[in-house]
């Protein structure tokens, strides 16, 4: 049994084609920009059995196509790793590609297995510094380095991802240096999300302090000149 | 028969007899290519379409309608020829003398006629209103037949949208028989098949036959006299692709200038017009820009289609729509594509005379379709909401390779069959007339049989059930029986002349019944079913409200306990009305379609079980409740996709929006994403049917400042149930019903 916050049948942005998306329960980083902070407790949302997810995919499977799947997100998947690993597992069985949308901040033999076990993964960069990783995230950078140095080892494709923070990650350096961390894995997409601020309502419903109150999405122009860093 | 204007095509048995299919198998070219061949507008095609712009921008200020000839009764001679702008005109032919100018047709009911012209400040001629003292319309003859009860069940809206008042429509002639024969060889043709009945037992319904075969012959001549005075021979065959194109749209026009149909749909014309196009391609008389400059002229023509109708009409069926539908597409039962260039053309011309509500297009899905087709139509959805979708692969083997759709999701063979269409019955507004013994919750009038209204208490799903199903076989006697009534009249007094007279002599018939309120009732049982539900009543003693304790289960979250629920009132309804013996022995069909009245028919419907509140407007067609997909939207379109085709074979509707960031991150993936979500959607398997599916991809902040600033989005085209309209055409009421839709979306 696992613990997940929801299911999307529809998710087209995290990894390619259609796909449903598990959002796990639990998260061991605090990111200040969180769209999702009713993912951080591990004791919330529902608890499920692998059976069931992979139930409801394979009732979706005939929108995946040739390229679409089920993505599992959270929260941070990598802490129901073994969890997940089973999902996938059954999932593998009924032909249905799987991607790990993760931000690598945990790392042990279970997470090592998971990494193995699924089709792609999703990596979110939260930052490239380790210190400034640390202020933003709460969470350790070994991790991300234990999981980047596996990665590399396996060559299992990676889309990479960072969501840009005005103040954190809006900075060309930061990107440059973001981009020779992952320059050892096999990455096939590099992806700057715009940090937004559509889940600063769920802030409040928590009565958690947003943390990064009155920061701006980043404009266009900016964006565009970080994504040619990319290219 | 040959004739010489058909060199260059290869024979067939439709040489022999009246035979469109064959001659389209015979002659076609499947394209399985891209989209790069096609070619912009020329300049008069621009001219052309800027001079229509500036009349529909003038119509609009005028509050909806530009002008009516209110002297002459609307007929195919009764005009002199009209045009646009004759000198850029290539494809001639309008309803009146002057371009967007209405047109009385008072067959239906003179009185509809009155009330609309006096609606836009008009008022009909002494002349007509003289001439129909002494006629009888189709609405005279309904209403005298017309029992109290069906009487009741119309002004309480437990039916509504009956075409008893206005023509019934839905009834697609074979345009392209007068391109492909010309009216001399269909004449003959009918003249014949008239003398063979004439040899037959002269019963009723041979007698009636007859009398209508002979009235298609005098249409067909009158058809003929029609091109004439455009100076067109339509009497023979169409030589060119010019003429192809003229003949077919005169035919149409014929049948638009005879019928104020609710639905006047123009067939599956595209791949017939693309043989001509490629043989008059092939011997170098003419250039792709040619081409696409004619079919830019047809269509321009066929949105410049328009009707005669009262504000109430338009309540119900809003943006002031004609369901000019074309059926794009779709595969041949030999395997080949139908799909050809010109079936590129058609949708292209959204962009050389930018996107419209009409003609409405409408592809035929097939898995098999070619790829570069199927990505070219998502892109078209995305860049313009103007595209619905209709699953080739369920239809193909119930009506064949040559069917198209009438109206919004109604399938016929063309020329082969024909359907009495019949507005629906409201299954939410049922189960509350079933709650409350038979009384309407709004009025308080008896209108079902007499029973006890439900004891207070927690509502029982099984005591719930048995007094429902008592009152659904109630209504589906009641509505086959006004059906029947209104079609013997409506065959007496307004028969479709022209349109019968390009159908076969012996013609298939369904009586299409529909059903509104689909999901509000699938919820309402549901929550019966699974949570705590206690009526509340009034000083009357009428149920008029319900606490509801607990969760339920809701359709369109692909959760079987409410889906079921929905499948199965589908099933029910169908069942009861076919225990029913219909007008002309017509087969019983049933659609799953609003159109826009969903509006209205919410405002007639009181507080229902599922938590809906007292005039709250329904979801469209067979969607899912606003706001009750919790579980995103493949699990909506999923529990769509289980209702049964066969129970409803008049069609499935289903209204699909999503914001196009949702959809994928960049124009790339938005298209593949599109075309697996379409090709998942319609597949058919074990457990899902889908039939179809309108698609928009759009934000609803777009709609919101279209809402403040129509003058900034004149050609802002969204599809609704089964149509496209224009948004800003839209009552406001329509506008922020469409607003509270489901948008799918990321956050």
């Amino acid at each position: 049994m696992g613990r997940i916050h929801s299911i999307e049948t529809m998710g087209a942005l995290d990894g390619p084609g259609l796909r449903m998306v598990v959002f796990l329960q639990g998260c061991p980083l605090r990111c200040k920009f969180c769209h999702n902070p009713d993912t951080w407790n591990p004791g919330g949302g529902q608890e499920v059995a692998s059976e069931a997810i992979v139930a409801r995919a394979v009732k979706l499977k005939r929108f995946f196509g040739a390229r679409g799947g089920v993505t599992f997100s959270g929260g941070e998947p990598l802490g129901q790793a073994k969890f997940v690993r089973a999902c996938v597992g059954l999932l593998h069985e009924q032909g249905i590609h799987c991607a790990l949308d993760t931000s690598g901040g945990l790392w042990n033999e279970e997470v090592q297995a998971l990494l193995d076990a699924c089709d792609l993964v999703l990596l979110d960069v939260k930052h490239s510094d380790p210190a400034r990783f640390h202020d933003l995230t709460g969470g350790d950078p070994a991790a991300l380095d234990a999981v980047l140095a596996h990665l590399a080892l396996t060559r299992k494709p990676v889309w990479v991802r960072q969501v840009i923070v005005p103040g954190w990650t809006q900075d060309e350096a930061q990107v440059r240096q973001m981009l020779r961390k992952t320059a050892g894995i096999n990455r096939i997409k590099t992806e700057l999300l715009p940090y937004h601020t559509l889940g600063v309502h769920k802030w409040r419903a928590l009565g958690i302090p947003y943390a990064l109150e009155g920061a701006q999405p980043p404009s266009e122009d900016t964006l565009r000149a970080l994504r040619a860093l990319t290219e | 028969m040959i004739h010489e204007n058909w060199q260059g095509f290869n024979g067939g048995a439709w040489t022999e007899s009246i035979d469109v299919r064959d001659f389209i198998q015979n002659n076609y070219t499947p394209y399985a290519g891209d989209e790069s061949f096609l070619v912009g507008a020329t300049e008069r095609t621009k001219k052309l379409n800027d001079k229509y712009l500036a009349l529909r921008r003038q119509e609009l200020e005028k509050g909806g309608v530009l002008d009516i000839d209110t002297e002459t009764v609307s007929s195919l001679l009764n005009y002199k020829p009209g045009y646009l702008d004759r000198d850029n005109e290539l494809i001639v032919g309008l309803q009146t003398e002057k371009p967007l100018c209405r047109s009385v047709n008072p067959f239906g009911g003179i009185r509809m006629v009155v009330s609309a012209c006096r609606a836009y400040g008009y008022e009909l001629s002494d002349s007509v209103k003289e001439h129909f003292r002494y006629r009888t319309t189709h609405n005279d003859g309904v209403f005298r037949v017309y029992t109290e009860k069906m009487r009741q069940a119309r002004h309480t809206g437990i039916i509504t949208g009956l075409p008893d008042a206005y023509g019934r429509g839905r009834i697609i002639g074979d345009y392209r028989r007068v391109a492909l024969y010309g009216t001399d060889a269909l004449m003959n043709a009918k003249k014949k098949d008239l003398k063979e009945l004439g040899a037959r037992p002269m019963e009723d319904e041979n007698i009636r036959l007859m009398e209508e075969v002979s009235r298609q012959i005098d249409f067909l001549d009158k058809l003929c006299q029609m091109g004439a005075m455009y100076g067109c021979d339509i009497s023979r065959p169409a030589a060119n692709a010019q003429e192809a194109i003229q003949w077919t749209y005169f035919a149409y026009l014929a049948a638009v200038k005879e019928q104020n149909g609710a639905a006047m749909s123009l067939g599956r014309t595209s791949t017939f017009l693309d043989i001509y196009i490629e043989r008059d391609l092939r011997n170098g008389k003419l250039t792709e820009v040619q081409a696409q400059e004619l079919m830019d002229q047809f269509v321009l023509k066929l949105r410049m289609t328009r009707q005669l109708r009262t504000p109430e009409y338009n309540e119900l069926f809003a943006g002031d729509p004609n369901w000019v539908t074309e059926s794009i597409g779709g595969m041949g039962q030999d395997g080949r594509t139908l799909v050809t260039k010109n079936s590129y053309r058609v949708l292209n011309t959204l962009y050389t005379l930018l996107p419209a509500p009409e003609p409405n297009l409408t592809v035929l899905w097939s898995e098999k379709l070619p790829e570069p087709f199927k990505r070219f139509c998502a892109k078209v959805s995305i860049d313009t909401d103007s595209i619905q979708y209709e699953n080739d692969d369920l239809m193909r083997p119930r009506f064949g390779d040559d069917y198209a759709i009438a109206c919004c999701v109604s399938a016929a063979r063309i020329g082969k069959q024909m359907q009495f269409f019949g507005a629906r019955c409201n299954m939410a507004k049922m189960l509350l007339m079933a709650l409350n013994g038979g009384r309407d919750e709004k009025s308080g009038d008896q209108v079902g049989p007499e029973e006890p209204v439900i004891r207070p208490g927690v509502l029982d799903y099984d005591e719930v059930r048995a007094r429902f199903d008592r009152y659904v076989a109630w209504i589906a006697e009641l509505y086959v029986n006004t059906m029947n009534v209104i079609h013997y009249m409506h065959d007496k007094y307004a028969y479709e002349k022209i349109q019968m007279a390009l159908h076969d002599t012996e013609v298939g018939r369904f009586m299409s019944f529909g059903m509104a309120g689909l999901s509000v009732a699938a919820d309402s049982l549901s929550a019966i079913k699974y949570a705590r539900v206690t009526p509340v009543f009034d000083d009357r003693g009428l149920v008029c409200d319900f606490t509801v304790e607990g969760d339920f289960p809701c359709y369109g979250n692909d959760d079987d306990r409410a889906d079921d629920i929905a499948k199965g009132l589908c099933h029910q309804f169908i069942t009861e009305l076919r225990k029913h013996k219909t007008y002309r022995n017509a087969e019983h069909t049933l659609s799953i379609l609003t159109i826009t009245s969903n509006v209205v028919y919410g405002k007639k419907t009181g507080n229902t079980p599922d938590g809906r509140r007292a005039g709250t407007p329904f979801a469209p067609g067979a969607n899912p409740m606003h706001g009750r997909e919790r579980s995103g939207a493949l699990a909506s379109l999923n529990s769509v996709s289980k209702i049964d085709y066969d129970d409803c074979r008049d069609g499935v509707s289903n209204t699909f929006t999503i914001t196009p960031d949702t959809l994928g991150g960049d124009e790339r993936s938005r298209i593949d994403n599109l075309v697996d979500l379409l090709n998942g959607y319609f597949t058919i398997d074990g457990e899902h049917a889908a039939h179809h599916l309108n698609v928009n991809v759009l934000n609803r902040a777009t709609l919101e400042d279209a809402m403040e600033h129509p003058e900034l989005y004149p050609n802002l085209t969204i599809r609704v149930s089964g149509y496209a309209v224009n948004f800003v055409r839209l009552s406001r009421a329509q506008q922020l019903e469409v607003i509270s839709r489901t948008f799918h979306d990321a956050m």
